[in-house]
C-alpha cells in the first residue's frame, strides 16, 4: 500500500492557504530537529528562537522594523513573479535605493526642508528602477536572462557602495571606518513609537502592500500581466505588450526595493555602509512566495520572516549559534512551502491497485 | 618566475577557469535532460564548506572533495525530490537552494572562519613542466585541473558517443517520447540532477580546499551563477563551455593581476573586481540576441515539469 499522486480534478482552494500554514508548521519542527541536532535543548530552542524576541512592546517594534523592508521588496516582486518575470536581483536595487536615498541626504546636508525626506524616497524609488531597468533593457532588446542579468548586478551594487565608502563618501571623521557621515535629523524618517525604532518606512510599507492590492487585484494592467503570467499564449493572443510586462515587472520590483533601501540608511542605521544590505533582497523573494503573491499574504510572510532574522539574533546572543541559522530557516520555510504545494493540484491516494 | 608573466597568467587563468568547467559541465548534464536546476551557487556554497570541514578534520584533502561531491549530490536531491517527484516550480526550487545553501554554508562555516588548510601540491609531469610558456600551465597544475579535463573527455564521449547519453538528450528533448518508448525519464533526470549537484559540490570544495585554501563566507561570491551563464553562452555544448571558462578565468585573473600591479593606475579595485559580472552580462546579452540560435540549442523541455500519466 503504497501513497501515491493523484491529480485533483481542480486545484484546491483550502490548500492554496493552507500550504503556507503546513510550511510554518514544518519549519518549527525543522527547527526543533536543528536546535536537537547541535545538542540544544529543543524546547529552550524554540522559547528563544521564536517566543523572545516578541515578549515586549519594544520587541513588537523591532519585529514591524524588520517586516517593513521585506513588505516592500515582496510587493514589488509579486507584482513580476504573477507575470513570470523573474527579478532575482531585488538586493542590488535595494542598495542602489539606499545609495540613491543616502547620496541626497549627504549633498542636502544641514537642510531643513519638510521636502527633503520625500525627496529621498522618490531618489530611492529611480534609484533601484534604473538598476533594473537595466535587466528589462537587456530583456526586452536583447532577449538576455533576466534572472542572470539581474544578480550579476547584485554583485556589482555591493562593489559600487563598498568604493564608495571607502572612497569618496567616506565620512573623513570616521576613523578611517567604511561608512559616511550619520545623517542629519531632517533626513532621517521619524519615529513612529516612542522609546522605539520604527520609523515612518513602516507607513509606506503598508501602503505599498494597498497599492499593490489594488494593482494586481483591481486594475486591467494588473489582470494583462496576470494573464502573461499563466498563460502566455492567452496574452500574446490578445495583444498584450509582452514588453510593457516586463517592463511593468522589473520597474515596480526595483523602485520598491530602492525604498526599502532608502528606509533603512534613513531609518535604523542613519548613514550608508557596506553592510547596509542584511540579505532583505533575498529574503523578500521567500517572503513573496510564503504570501501566495497576494499583498495580504505578503503582510504576514513578511512578519513571520522578520520573526526569523530576530529569532537569529537571540540564537546568537543565548544561544551562542551563528545569527545566519535564520538563513537556514529561511530556506528551509521555502523548500516546506514549495513542497506543500504539490497537495494544491494533487492529493495522496492509499490504494494498491494499479488503476 | 623563470618563464615570465605569461606564463604565471596561463598558469593562473587555467587555475580560475577550472571551478566554472566543473560546475558548468555538471549543469550542462543537469539541463541536456530537461532540467533547469538554478541552485548551483547555493550547492557551491555546501560544498565549499563540507569540502573544507572534512578536508581539516580527516587532514586529507581527497577526502574533503569525495565529501563536497557527496554532500553536493544530497543537496541537489532534495531538489529533485521537490521539482521532479512533487513537481514544484524549478525555478523557484533552484533559488531556494542556493539561497539555503549559501545560509546554510555560513551557518556550519562559523566554525572554521580561522582554520587554515596545508597548501595542496601540484602534480608535476617531468620533462613536459619545462616546456616554455605553455609548460607549468599545463603539465603542472592541481590533480583537480586534470580531473576536469577528463570530466570533460568523460562527457563529451558520454553525451554524444554512447547510448544512454543519447537517451539523456531525448529525455531532455522530448520526455513524453523517450517515455512512450520505455525509457524511465523521471529516473534519469533524478541522476543527471544529482550528477550536476556532485560536479557542483566538487567544485564549490576545489575553491575552498585546493585555490584558497581557507574557508571565508561568501567565497563562492557568484562563481555558481557565473556557470549557470556559461551554460547559455556556450549554447549547450561542452567544447564551448571549456571556451567560455578559460575566458571566465582569464577575466578574473587580468583584473587581480592589474590591482596587484598596478597602484599607479588610481583605477579602484571595486572596479576592476566587477569585471567578471559586467563580463558575464555582456556574453550573455551577445549570445541571447540571437533568440533562434538559443531555441535551436536549448534542451526543448528545459524547466518544464513531466508526468507520466495519461
Amino acid at each position: 500500500m503504497l501513497p501515491r499522486l493523484e491529480a485533483r480534478p481542480e486545484p484546491s482552494h483550502a490548500m492554496r492557504y493552507a500550504a503556507p500554514l503546513l510550511a510554518v508548521v514544518l519549519t518549527l519542527v525543522g527547527g526543533l530537529v536543528i536546535f536537537a541536532t547541535l545538542g540544544k535543548n529543543p524546547i529552550e530552542g524554540f522559547r528563544v528562537f521564536f517566543l523572545s524576541p516578541l515578549k515586549d512592546a519594544y520587541g513588537i517594534a523591532e519585529l514591524l522594523l524588520k517586516a517593513t523592508p521585506l513588505m516592500l521588496i515582496a510587493v514589488g516582486l509579486a507584482v513580476g513573479f504573477r507575470a513570470n518575470v523573474w527579478n532575482i536581483g531585488a538586493e542590488g536595487q535595494y542598495i542602489v535605493g539606499a545609495i540613491a536615498g543616502g547620496g541626497i541626504a549627504l549633498y542636502f546636508e544641514g537642510s531643513t526642508n519638510l521636502l527633503l525626506l520625500p525627496l529621498m524616497v522618490v531618489g530611492g524609488a529611480i534609484g533601484g528602477a534604473l538598476w533594473a531597468s537595466i535587466a528589462a533593457v537587456l530583456k526586452t532588446r536583447f532577449n538576455a536572462n533576466e534572472i542572470l542579468v539581474s544578480l550579476m548586478l547584485v554583485y556589482i551594487a555591493q562593489l559600487g557602495v563598498s568604493w564608495l565608502v571607502h572612497g569618496p563618501w567616506k565620512d573623513p571623521q570616521g576613523f578611517n571606518f567604511p561608512q559616511t557621515k550619520m545623517f542629519h535629523d531632517a533626513a532621517l524618517l521619524p519615529i513612529l513609537v516612542d522609546g522605539t525604532r520604527l520609523n515612518a518606512a513602516f507607513l509606506l510599507a503598508l501602503s505599498a502592500l494597498a497599492a499593490g492590492y489594488v494593482f494586481m487585484q483591481r486594475s486591467f494592467p494588473g489582470f494583462q500581466m496576470q494573464v502573461a503570467g499563466q498563460a502566455d499564449a492567452a496574452a500574446r493572443y490578445a495583444g498584450f505588450s509582452a514588453t510593457r510586462t516586463i517592463w511593468t515587472g522589473l520597474l515596480a520590483g526595483g523602485a520598491m526595493a530602492g525604498i526599502a533601501g532608502m528606509g533603512e540608511v534613513s531609518g535604523p542605521m542613519g548613514q550608508l555602509t557596506e553592510h547596509v544590505s542584511n540579505n532583505y533582497g533575498f529574503a523578500a523573494i521567500i517572503v513573496a512566495f510564503v504570501g501566495r503573491l497576494n499583498p495580504i499574504g505578503i503582510f504576514f510572510a513578511s512578519l513571520l520572516m522578520a520573526l526569523l532574522y530576530l529569532g537569529g539574533e537571540q540564537a546568537q546572543q543565548y544561544m551562542n549559534l551563528p545569527s545566519s541559522i535564520s538563513k537556514v530557516f529561511q530556506g528551509m520555510l521555502l523548500f516546506f512551502l514549495l513542497g506543500a504545494d504539490v497537495f494544491v493540484n494533487y492529493r495522496l491516494r492509499f490504494s494498491s491497485s494499479k488503476r | 618566475m623563470e618563464d615570465g608573466i605569461l606564463g604565471s597568467i596561463l598558469v593562473a587563468t587555467i587555475v580560475a577557469g577550472t571551478p566554472l568547467i566543473i560546475a558548468a559541465l555538471g549543469e550542462l548534464v543537469t539541463e541536456k535532460s530537461g532540467v533547469l536546476n538554478l541552485g548551483t551557487e547555493g550547492i557551491m556554497a555546501v560544498g565549499a564548506i563540507a569540502g573544507f570541514a572534512v578536508a581539516h578534520q580527516a587532514g586529507s584533502a581527497s577526502l574533503g572533495a569525495l565529501a563536497a561531491i557527496a554532500a553536493g549530490a544530497l543537496m541537489s536531491l532534495v531538489f529533485a525530490f521537490l521539482t521532479l517527484t512533487l513537481m514544484a516550480n524549478q525555478v523557484a526550487s533552484g533559488l531556494a537552494l542556493s539561497i539555503f545553501g549559501v545560509g546554510l554554508s555560513a551557518f556550519i562555516g562559523k566554525a572554521y572562519e580561522s582554520v587554515t588548510l596545508p597548501v595542496v601540491p601540484t602534480l608535476r609531469i617531468p620533462y613536459l613542466a619545462d616546456i616554455p610558456v605553455i609548460g607549468r600551465a599545463i603539465f603542472d597544475q592541481q590533480a583537480l585541473v586534470y580531473i576536469s579535463w577528463a570530466l570533460f573527455a568523460g562527457i563529451v564521449w558520454y553525451l554524444y558517443r554512447t547510448r544512454p547519453g543519447l537517451v539523456l538528450r531525448a529525455v531532455g528533448e522530448s520526455p513524453a517520447s523517450a517515455h512512450s518508448i520505455g525509457y524511465p525519464v523521471i529516473r534519469i533526470r533524478y541522476l543527471a540532477t544529482m550528477f550536476g549537484g556532485a560536479m557542483a559540490g566538487l567544485s564549490g570544495a576545489f575553491l575552498s580546499v585546493f585555490y584558497t585554501p581557507l574557508w571565508v563566507e561568501g567565497m563562492v561570491s557568484g562563481r555558481g551563477w557565473i556557470a549557470l551563464a556559461l551554460v547559455v553562452f556556450a549554447t549547450w555544448r561542452p567544447v564551448r563551455v571549456l571556451v567560455g571558462a578559460y575566458l571566465f578565468g582569464g577575466v578574473m585573473i587580468a583584473q587581480l593581476f592589474v590591482q596587484g600591479s598596478g597602484a599607479q593606475l588610481e583605477i579602484p579595485s571595486q572596479f576592476l573586481s566587477s569585471l567578471p559580472y559586467w563580463a558575464t552580462i555582456i556574453v550573455l546579452v551577445v549570445i541571447s540576441r540571437n533568440v533562434t540560435t538559443i531555441r535551436l540549442n536549448s534542451p526543448a523541455s528545459l524547466g518544464q515539469p513531466y508526468r507520466a500519466d495519461g
